[in-house]
């Protein structure tokens, strides 16, 4: 047992400061997720309950455990976008009769619940996360299909829904549909590419084509009923498996079929748990309102692991990074995490080894996010950074074992690549409201920016407007800024969620547990390194 | 019976009375008495051996009564004078010794408020309530009646009384519901503050006298008594006290009981003040002494407790995250609700949310959650830290205890089991029982409350009534049919 002593001076004012920044932003990022959670609107609301149906989350929790957790993925997709917060679906992990299982539910309250690109990509990468940790996928159905003024950017990515379903049946990933109201024309499809489905009398409806369409293509008198009600579908078609009297007895059904589907999670189970000796409420005060500042990442750790134990590796080398071992609600992890900003060559090669070691071992690998980039500069270019990068890189993208990542901080450049960011699939990623993300800082991109035109100007002999200079700066820099943040991020669906500090330890435990559900198996066919 | 309040009206009433009878019955005797409006029921403890000596081991008031049978007994009675006892002992000496009585017996009066007393009846056997008298005397009866027939000899003075001892009786009955009996299996039963069972107490405490245990199957063939806890104080305000604080504090778990109601005459003032008579619970019925101890907010308060306890025991016996926090979710929606049925048949629905600072109600219960685990949730309630007791037995049943009384709650499924769905104006059997006939037919027209049939239970008849006017559609029972609470027996259909 090594405990990490903490040496936060919580009674600093530069603790104050950053704990009042922290709240400040977690308010904008709470309003946000108000939106979301609201769906519709009251209206909406009102007219969807008034049919005597449950919202999107309550048929969620009905579904669930009772007292168990439930981690909301992507609450924030379509921020920023013409589509409203949320992206008209719900999608999370929860446990339904034990089993750890992904939810997709529509919410019919945002436009029918129709699909609009966001939508598209926040189902897929909920669909991205069953298959990757062979979670069985529940999905809620009520949606009027495709949004159609937006049909260009869905139709044909979208397509890869219904792939999707198939292959994860085909790879003995349980695929579940309950049809709560219309799921018709390509819709359809979703009841008719899972393992089960489950409709609710004179509720459901699922069709390719509903009476009008039937008219014009082939003049047929028809009804919905007939087409695609419950009952057909369960004594006429066969499309549906189970007939359920109402949206809660849909549900019960729900759950019984998940708790006969007999899942065995592939990987260990967790040891005992102990909580971390300092309380999780220090970690808003932990980063400091300036991003510029460095803070030592053990005090988040020490926060997050079990019984603040840390056993740290190579603590004298690369000590801009620190590596090391320690359980997370019982489970074993290496934690990666910078500490002064930059990545040299030699918290480079460390990582490097860090990582084919806790493949060694099927240690799941946690990256804890704050760095600037890899050094530049002649005697570091000379020194070999790109080899030193690279190798992280080169360890980080063929590592086997589960990644998760948090971005606490900065995470810039091919910093953000090294530490394992979106593009190299961590099985989970989640941001703090203080966070960044871009291929550099603003100010150092608006700085760039200038430099190149004063040059250009200069090469052309042209004059350079310092006047202009300055407005274009600070164009670039707000613009780079906006961009940066996690509410722009995560409207982008490039994370899973913007989370609170004080939430990142059960944040992590709920997620080393849901990658628990795969094998946890490391590898030893790393590419080439250019030592 | 009859009351004849003016001497004008008796040859009347009696007439009257002999008619009913010979219908009845079919026999026209009737008795007159005198009537007692607020009588005592005093008896006097006879112990006789074959050697001439005869006692009178002291006197028990047996006042406390529901349908003429006794609920609470003590010893000595109270607030008789020494001139009056003496006439009670003297007179139950003689009747006995005129009998040649031998062993255990018990001579029993009627006292008047005026001082005067009747005899009613003699027990030529040891009674339920011999315990007080064992304890104020010391001595055991049971033993003494297989002495005596062994040949022993008594000595020539009873011992004297010391202190004062009360015994209440706890039957499996609703007192609320007219004594209506109850039934299901005992899952615990302890009385924490007991310090002997079956026997004397060696000094003034609670003695338990009690034939069931966890497991025991209480149903209606037999008298619906579990338990006789008798208390032995200095005097009868201890006595009282502490038998009313045993009583309060005991696990008493299974089928309801008239456990409360004994509470609350124990320490009403009209019993403390000595004022005990056969028609107590009717003179002071008004006083709520049928409500249960914990009734209103204590009863959602303990439905909170359970719901906490339930919610920290799924998290202990989840298959996966179980140490996560209960509930836990990163965009909090709505609350965690666990919905339970009162014994009186109400519906409680209590939610937490939870919170970095643990669970807090959602459901406005104004409490401090302090504590939490399966079988013991901690809450502050007005600045005072309350624990309760929480204990979950399959059936399902929850019963929670604390200080502001237990509380028997059944908690609801989340999801109605489709097995169990009934025709809406199904009549159901209210308790298990055997139906004693029918009235009713599939195709009548019937009045709201009309007997349709009765159920026969615990000797009594239950008549089972329609819940609104309309037509039977189905009898499901017949005469003779044994059948188990919750039963089909009709189902009426509700006309407009």
């Amino acid at each position: 047992m090594t405990v990490l002593r903490s040496r936060l001076d919580t009674a600093s004012p530069q603790f104050a400061a950053g704990r009042e920044a922290m709240l400040a932003k977690l308010a904008e990022i709470g309003a946000e997720h108000e939106k979301a959670l609201a769906g519709g609107g009251p209206g909406y609301v009102d007219r969807h309950r008034s049919r005597g149906k449950l919202l999107a989350r309550e048929r969620i929790e009905l579904l669930l455990d009772p007292d168990s957790p439930f981690l909301e993925l992507s609450p924030l997709a379509a921020w920023g976008s013409d589509y409203p917060v949320g992206a008209s679906v719900v999608t999370g992990v929860g446990v339904v009769e034990g089993t750890e299982c992904v939810v997709v539910a529509n919410d019919p309250t945002v436009r029918g619940g129709a699909t609009n690109p966001w939508s598209g990509k926040k189902t897929l990468r909920a669909l991205e996360i069953a298959e990757q940790n062979r979670m069985p996928l529940i999905n809620l159905v009520e949606s009027g299909g495709a949004d159609l003024p937006s049909q260009k950017e869905i139709f044909i990515p979208g397509g890869r829904l219904f792939r999707d379903l198939t292959r994860f049946s085909a790879a003995g990933i349980p695929t579940l549909a309950l049809v709560f109201g219309n799921s018709t024309a390509g819709g359809a499809y979703v009841p008719g590419m899972c393992d089960h489905v489950v409709m609710i009398r004179e509720r459901s409806k699922v069709f390719l084509g509903g009476p009008p369409l039937v008219k014009v293509a082939t003049g047929e008198e028809s009804d919905d009923e007939s087409l695609g009600g419950a009952e057909m579908h369960a004594r006429v078609s066969g499309l549906a498996d189970h007939l359920a009297e109402d949206e809660h007895d849909a549900i019960r059904i729900g759950r019984r079929i998940v708790a006969r589907l007999n899942r065995r999670k592939a990987g260990p189970a967790p040891a005992a748990v102990a909580e971390p000796a300092y309380d999780a409420e220090e970690l808003l005060g932990v980063v400091p309102s300036d991003l510029k500042s460095p803070f030592d990442p053990r005090e988040v750790i020490t926060r997050v692991v079990d019984g603040s134990d840390l056993d740290e590796f190579k603590p004298g080398y690369g000590t801009s990074l620190v590596t090391g071992w320690a359980r997370l609600h019982g489970y074993p992890v290496g934690l990666l995490a910078n500490a002064q900003g930059v990545l040299f060559s030699e918290e480079s090669q460390k990582a490097a080894q860090f990582i084919q070691l806790a493949n060694r071992a099927d240690t799941p690998l946690v990256f804890l996010h704050n760095t600037t980039g890899y050094m530049v500069g002649r005697d570091y270019e000379q020194g070999g950074i790109i080899k030193h990068g690279s190798m992280m890189i080169n360890a980080v993208s063929n590592s086997r074992v589960p990644h998760l990542s948090v971005l606490l901080g900065a995470s810039y450049g091919a910093g953000h690549y090294g530490m394992c960011g979106r593009a190299y699939d961590p099985r989970f990623l989640f941001a703090w409201p203080s966070a960044r993300s871009a291929v550099m800082g603003a100010e150092q991109l608006a700085g760039v920016l200038s430099i190149v035109a004063r040059e250009s100007a200069a090469a052309k002999g042209r004059d350079y407007s310092e006047e202009e200079d300055a407005a274009m700066r600070e164009m670039v820099r707000n613009q780079i800024e906006a961009e940066s943040l996690p509410l722009f991020l995560s409207g982008r669906v490039y994370d899973d969620g913007v989370i609170d500090p004080r939430d990142t330890r059960t944040v992590l435990g709920f997620c080393l547990s849901a990658v628990h559900n795969a094998p946890v198996r490391g590898t030893d066919g790393f590419g080439v390194f250019r030592t | 019976m009859r009351v004849v309040r003016d001497l004008a009206g008796l040859a009347g009433e009696t007439e009257a009375a002999r008619s009913e009878a010979a219908a009845a019955f079919g026999d026209p005797t009737v008795f007159c008495e005198r009537y007692v409006e607020q009588g005592r029921h005093i008896e006097v403890q006879v112990l006789a051996d074959n050697h001439g000596t005869m006692w009178a081991v002291g006197d028990r008031d047996c006042s406390i009564q529901r349908r003429h049978q006794k609920i609470i007994e003590e010893a000595p009675a109270p607030g008789i004078g020494a001139a009056a006892r003496e006439r009670l002992h003297d007179a139950a000496r003689r009747l006995a010794g005129a009998l040649g009585y031998s062993g255990a017996g018990t001579v029993e009066f009627l006292l008047d408020a005026d001082g005067t007393f009747s005899f009613l009846e003699m027990n030529t056997r040891l009674q339920v309530e011999h315990p007080v008298t064992e304890c104020v005397t010391g001595l055991d009866l049971v033993e003494w009646q297989l002495r005596i027939a062994e040949g022993a000899a008594l000595p020539d003075e009873p011992p004297a009384a010391r202190g004062h001892a009360i015994e209440a009786r706890i039957y499996a009955e609703d007192p609320e519901r007219d004594w209506r009996p109850q039934s299901g299996d005992i899952a615990a039963f302890d009385v924490p503050d007991r310090v002997a069972e079956h026997t004397n107490p060696a000094g003034y405490g609670v003695r338990v006298d009690s034939g069931v245990e966890p497991g025991t199957a209480v149903g209606t063939d037999y008298d619906p008594m579990l338990a006789k806890v008798i208390a032995w104080g200095r005097d009868r305000p201890d006595a009282a006290r502490r038998l009313a604080a045993a009583l309060a504090g005991a696990r008493l778990h299974g089928p309801g009981s008239n456990r409360d109601l004994l509470v609350r005459v124990l320490r009403h003032p009209a019993f403390v003040a000595g004022g005990v008579h056969t028609g107590f619970l009717a003179e002071h019925w008004a006083d709520g002494l049928a409500r249960p101890l914990a009734a209103g907010p204590a009863e959602r308060l303990s439905a909170l407790a359970a719901a906490l306890a339930e919610a920290a025991g799924n998290r202990e016996r989840a298959p996966v995250l179980s140490s996560l926090p209960p509930g836990w979710r990163n965009l909090p929606s709505q609350p965690q609700y666990k919905r339970y049925r009162t014994a009186r048949g109400e519906e409680l629905e209590v939610g937490y949310r939870t919170t970095r600072a643990g669970p807090v109600p959602a459901t406005g219960e104004d409490v401090r959650v302090h504590r939490v685990r399966p079988d013991e949730v901690h809450l502050e309630v007005d600045g005072v830290r309350r624990t309760f007791a929480v204990a979950r037995y399959s059936g399902p049943l929850t019963c929670v205890d604390s200080a502001l009384g237990a509380v028997a709650l059944t908690p609801l499924p989340r999801f109605a089991d489709p097995e169990a769905y009934v025709a809406p104006g199904s009549v159901l059997a209210p308790m298990p029982g055997t139906v004693a006939r029918v009235a009713a037919a599939s195709g009548d027209r019937v009045r709201a409350g009309q007997a349709l049939m009765w159920l026969e239970a615990m000797k009594m008849e239950h008549p089972i009534t329609a819940p609104a006017a309309g037509v039977v559609t189905e009898v499901a029972a017949r005469a003779g049919q044994r059948v188990d609470s919750g039963a089909v027996l009709a189902v009426v259909e509700e006309e407009n």
